[in-house]
């Protein structure tokens, strides 16, 4: 099926399948019981899976193939934001013009980046990436004020000039990211007995461009061409005596990762119309990186599952709170539930850095191939078995490699 | 969020259609209902949820923590628990311990990281899966025009919590956000005439700008300010936000020939700089025949504690402060620190003020349609509390109150005891016309109720 | 002209920090062949040693003063440091003035058993993997020991100042007979940038002149051959990690006048740290301590008014900028070995 073998289908018709069912598979509790705080199934949570998603995919591209770490990869993100944002401001509210431009943007901006700093690699090359990221989060914090915004940042404001918008009339949906009229932020809400789910539109315009980025990335890992950046990972040493030059390789993959960093940033431009400069600061470099390594640095799948997992953390159990915990343990006699609230607490809600941190450990040191390797172990527990539900396990146990 | 709502009929029509079996009895649920009231998140049932979106990790959590310490005891007051605190001294009576219109006070928290982006996620999180009618919280203004913004967009009601930035009310204004907290312009208002009564007006000022929004309108402010009093501006420096040694910075202040430093600077920045230059001896030596002084226009009562014995006798000013007696302040003060053991901060008074405020204003309302609660704050005059009469300016949004210029310590009695009110700079001083260059290119807006 | 000595002066003692962090860095690097992300944790961990150490000190039992108040109107409750009790009010009180001093013989054995426990209990796991997976393992290990010092000391700065002796600064203009005012620096820096030579002095003769030394130093040259030699080479460098957690510790406990600690002020380190160790060359320990000199000055006299006002931005981004230019210019750093890590 276009083009892919049979196990690379059936991942992506398994992507596709969970893409288009997020709604109900991220909303299984009743929106009044108790588990309903951990119900990620609204729209904001969801764009921000696709988007992470768009990101760490791209991001796997350039890691996962070819062992370049870049730790400067928010940049291009910030990149793409700030031209989609400027987009929306000058032409239309429209979302395609913004993201096209972002994509082109953040392109041009990592050829640059990419030329000078795959000169070298290793921690070298990690370095450098990094010093490009600060540098450009610096200047947008500050100096650059006029054009970022600074550290309030950059949103649409009645006064912008529009000019498409006003060349065709109207105020391109009273000044709100659209798709030819449609806007990002319409939600269909559909109760079924005690639960809701939510239908996003700019969700679905996110998803459908996710599922173009990891079909493409796909394609990337079964060619020729992600063959050679694999290549570059084994031994790139060996690979330059046979007298192949291996830097146009590696800065194609750094130009297509940035490309992906690009569209998610003009993508997290459509969705919520706001750009701040922290999206670009070190820390944000840090953390698709922790996606893709989670999930499983070099597989398809994985960097996605590393994106959801992070952020459904950072949106989620942050937002759980003391009184929250109480009430989960007000059943349990008090001495027992002060207890639990006690060895709980500093867990979650504001503690969700150090939960993310501990899990973070855990992975790398017990499971290299991240939440993958994970699922892939568990497959194999299962399949040890003598009972044979091979038939069952095809979608969980075929990602990528 | 949405424009669209299946309506009960429409949702069966639409699973018959689908022939899935699925016309079990529907209940919209509360948390996404957008009912005929026609505004985002009307709440259904007997219940109000509130968001409250802090800083819980990163350089401000602490101040977070003590906003959400004011936030739980207002919900409680609301809901007619505890003594009632600054509800018993405030002007307004509308507010009878019931909830909000009769309605039970529930909240959501956020965690605002100090980042734009971390709290328009933790923002929108609350008002579409959690049905917050109401955001408010903050500790920095880069995050409070934000989260503005998105309010606004959404149709529901932002109250801002700390933000002293002149943008949040001047260009970046928006008409579903409401600050109570003072301003850049009020700092320098109220700071200039002490300043002078205290060093003269013949003095070299030299200033150190944090990079970025606030520091930028903090240092007009004030250096307009200061220059109207005769004092000189020497230089204006901008260090960068994630400077932590400011050594580099401070050391040629003395060779400027300036005998006043100005600090333009807040918590972590303001901690360093101002360690730095005590240590640097600046405040000992004599600079044109005159002590050498330093300045710190934006004081914050936790961040004095973390720059320890260095804040003695350094002028500064602030929204409010615990040691303030009229009864509201009196009042909050005591009900916050018996039942957490130490004073509130001035960013736990503003949130406490604004949930307040929020919900007097519904209450006199009659409704949590944000158009009708901007319609009950605009211009609304009230009193009780601690920061005396107050106005909340139609134009604007923005609050206009006595000023605190205070001064560090010099033998603080308690850990709490770190600033003395020097003068309660009166409202007439620091307000200031709508169009003031210092907030033009702003434009309010309509009030947007969503749906 | 004043202004630029000024500025090195300055920079030499930034620098000395930023020798300080690189040199433990460049130790463990050497040695182990460990990319540690956690150090400036480590860093941030010897101060709140001194912060640790001066809570200790202050441990008190309360008295009830009834002639004052607290902020509720109740009588106050004032503390009274145990140490008081024991040695007096004079003596008492001098010995929580110099808590910071004090810190260093607290921090020492402290910071080495971290190390040695680091090491021991993760790192050790980590040296048959890729660099990538250890740059993220420690640093999740430093996100982790972050949130625990948040979680007990809360996430403002906490002020440690130093012994009042120390406070107030020097007047070097004066003392050669220029204009008074115009070169001054504070003692504690002075001081700082003293402590820091020693220390740097100290693990350099280390290296150089005890058998131990000498012994890493071949390890660090050519780890299979000593081992061959039937020499534990790891236990030394277990006993090296734990040195350098303590240099890194103790410049972190200096470190707590200048700026009052607080529980991130390692991360606020750590990028700068390696850009340090990268202009010096991986692995030269000389080229560490000398690149973290350069860099300070260079970032002290890039934010100098009259250069911020010809290029606006540059104190924001030199450090990066020189980073940039010596890894395209020469790759193996300031000191570098040739060919080592030099693509």
């Amino acid at each position: 099926m276009l083009g892919l073998r049979k196990s690379d289908a059936t991942l992506l018709l398994f992507v596709v399948a969970i893409t288009i069912l997020a709604p109900f598979i991220l909303n299984p509790f009743p929106t009044n019981s108790a588990m309903a705080q951990f119900n990620g199934g609204y729209p904001d949570l969801m764009q921000r899976f696709v988007i992470f998603g768009i990101f760490a995919i791209g991001f796997n591209i350039l890691f996962g193939l070819t062992g370049y770490l870049s730790f400067g990869h928010a940049a291009f993100l910030g990149v793409g934001s700030y031209a989609a944002i400027w987009m929306m401001k000058l032409l239309t509210m429209n979302v395609i013009p913004a993201i096209i431009i972002s994509v082109i943007v953040a392109g041009l901006f990592s050829l640059v980046v990419g030329y000078i700093s795959l000169r070298r690699s290793g921690i070298y090359f990690s370095i450098l990436t990094l010093a490009f990221a600060q540098m450009s989060y610096s200047l947008a914090y500050s100096v650059l004020t006029p054009i970022t915004g600074g550290e309030t940042g950059l949103q649409p404001k009645n006064t912008d000039p529009r000019i498409l918008d006003t060349l065709f009339g109207g105020g391109g949906a009273g000044g709100r990211a659209n798709f030819f009229g449609l806007d990002m932020r319409d939600s269909y809400f559909w109760s079924v007995g005690d639960w809701s789910f939510v239908f996003n539109t700019g969700y679905y315009v996110a998803a459908i461009l996710m599922i173009a980025a990891f079909y493409l990335s796909i394609r990337i890992f079964r060619s020729p061409f992600g063959l050679m950046l694999r290549a570059v990972k084994s031994n790139q040493q060996r690979m330059n005596y046979t007298g192949l030059n291996s830097r146009p390789y590696t800065l194609a993959a750094f130009v297509i990762s940035g490309m992906y960093a690009g569209l998610a940033g003009g993508l997290l431009v459509a969705m919520d119309t706001q750009v701040g400069a922290e999206r670009m600061f070190w820390t944000a470099s840090g953390e698709v990186v922790l996606m893709a390594i989670l999930g499983g640095a070099g597989t398809l799948i994985g960097p996605v599952l590393g994106a959801g997992f992070i952020k459904y953390f950072e949106n989620i159990v942050s937002k759980i709170n003391e009184s929250i915990l109480q009430g989960w343990f007000a059943a349990l006699p008090d001495g027992l539930s002060d207890f639990m609230v006690a060895v709980i607490y500093p867990f979650i809600g504001k503690g969700w850095h150090l939960t993310l941190g501990l899990l973070f450990m855990l992975v790398v040191i017990f499971l290299p191939g991240g939440l993958v390797e994970g699922g892939q172990r568990i497959a194999a527990l299962f399949r040890r078995k003598p009972k044979d539900n091979d038939g069952g396990m095809s979608a969980q146990a075929t990602p990528a490699e | 969020m949405s424009n669209f709502q299946f309506t009960r009929r429409g949702l069966i029509k639409a699973a018959a259609a689908t022939g899935a079996g699925l016309a079990m009895p529907t209940i919209i649920s509360p948390a996404f209902a957008q009912n005929q009231a026609g505004y985002t998140n009307a709440p259904a049932g007997g219940t109000v949820t509130l968001g409250f979106n802090v800083p819980q990790s990163g350089p401000y959590a602490d101040e977070g923590a003590d906003e959400l310490r004011a936030y739980e005891l207002a919900v409680e007051h609301l809901n007619g628990g505890g003594d009632g605190g600054m509800m018993n001294t405030f002007s307004s009576k509308a507010l009878k311990g019931n909830g909000i219109l009769g309605k039970k006070v529930e909240f959501v928290t956020g965690d605002t990281q100090t980042k734009s982006d971390a709290a328009r996620a933790s923002a929108k999180s609350m008002i579409e899966k959690d049905g917050a009618i109401m955001i408010t919280g903050g500790s920095s203004s880069g995050v409070a025009v934000a989260v503005q913004a998105l309010c606004q967009d959404a149709g529901v009601i932002f109250m801002a919590g700390l933000t002293h930035s002149n943008d949040t009310t001047g260009k970046d204004k928006r008409a579903n956000g409401f600050r109570h907290f003072f301003n850049s312009y009020m700092s320098g208002a109220a700071l200039a005439p002490v300043l002078e009564k205290m060093y003269g007006s013949d003095r070299k000022a030299y200033h150190l700008t944090a990079d970025y929004n606030w520091g930028y309108t903090t240092e007009e402010a004030i250096k307009s300010s200061t220059e109207a009093i005769g004092w000189e501006t020497v230089n204006t420096v901008k260090t960068p936000l994630t400077q932590t040694d400011f050594s580099s910075y401070i050391a040629p202040v003395l060779q400027s020939g300036a005998d006043v430093l100005v600090l333009n600077h807040y918590g972590g920045n303001m901690v360093n700089s101002l360690t730095n230059a005590v240590q640097f001896g600046l405040r000992e030596k004599q600079v044109n025949g005159k002590n050498f002084e330093i300045v710190v226009p934006l004081y914050s009562r936790l961040m004095a504690k973390g720059a320890g014995a260095n804040v003695k006798g350094i002028f500064g000013s602030t929204n409010w402060h615990w040691s303030l007696t009229d009864e509201g302040s009196k009042a909050f003060v005591k009900s916050f620190g018996e039942k957490y053991g130490f004073p509130p901060s001035q960013a736990a008074h503003t949130v406490y003020c604004q949930t307040l405020l929020y919900a007097d204003a519904a209450e006199r309302a009659g409704t949590f349609n944000p158009c009708g609660i901007v319609e009950a704050l605009e211009g609304y005059e009230f009193d009780g509390l601690g920061n005396g009469k107050t106005l909340y300016r139609a134009e604007d949004h923005q609050c206009f109150k006595d000023v605190l210029v205070v001064k560090g310590k010099e033998n603080p009695t308690s850990e709490f005891d770190l600033l003395e009110v020097v003068e309660v700079t009166p409202v007439d001083q620091v307000t200031y016309a709508p169009d003031h260059p210092q907030f033009a290119g702003g434009n309010l807006g309509q009030c947007n109720p969503g749906a | 002209m004043d202004a630029i000595i000024l500025q090195i002066l300055n920079g030499l003692d930034k620098g000395s920090a930023y020798a300080l962090i690189a040199l433990g860095l460049t130790l463990i690097f050497g040695t182990l062949g460990v990319v540690n992300f956690a150090h400036g944790a480590l860093f941030m961990l010897g101060a709140f040693c001194a912060v640790t150490l001066s809570r200790l000190l202050t441990l008190s039992h309360t008295v009830i003063d009834e002639t004052k108040t607290d902020f509720l109107g109740n009588p106050l409750k004032v503390d009274m440091p145990y140490v008081n009790d024991i040695f007096g009010p004079e003596i008492g009180s001098t010995i929580i003035d110099w808590s910071v001093p004090l810190s260093i013989l607290f921090a020492i054995p402290v910071m080495i058993l971290i190390g040695v426990i680091m090491e021991r209990g993760l790192i050790k796991h980590f040296y048959k993997r890729p660099h990538a997976d250890q740059i993220l393992v420690t640093f999740g290990l430093a996100i982790v020991l972050q949130e625990i010092v948040k979680y007990y000391f809360g996430a403002n700065p906490i002020p440690t100042p130093a012994p009042d002796v120390f406070r107030g600064s020097f007047d070097f203009g004066a003392a050669v007979g220029m204009d008074p005012n115009v070169i001054i620096y504070p003692y504690w820096r002075l001081i700082y940038f003293a402590f820091a030579t020693v220390i740097i002095g100290a693990v350099f003769a280390f290296l150089r002149f005890t058998t131990f030394g000498m012994v890493v130093r071949a390890g660090m040259a050519d780890r299979e051959t000593v081992g061959l030699l039937g020499i534990n080479i790891d236990k030394r460098f277990t006993i090296m990690f734990g040195i350098a957690a303590a240099v890194a510790g103790v410049a972190g406990v200096m470190y707590t006048p200048i700026n009052s600690p607080n529980y991130h002020m390692g991360m606020d380190f750590l990028v700068l740290s390696f850009v340090v160790v990268v202009v010096g060359g991986m692995g030269s320990l000389p080229g560490a301590v000398l690149a973290g000199f350069v860099l300070g000055i260079l970032e002290s006299l890039a934010s100098m008014s009259a250069v911020i006002d010809l290029i606006p931005g540059i104190n924001q981004v030199i450090i990066y900028m020189v980073a940039i230019l010596i890894l395209l210019t020469r790759p193996r750093g300031l000191m570098g070995r040739k060919g080592v890590m030099e693509e």
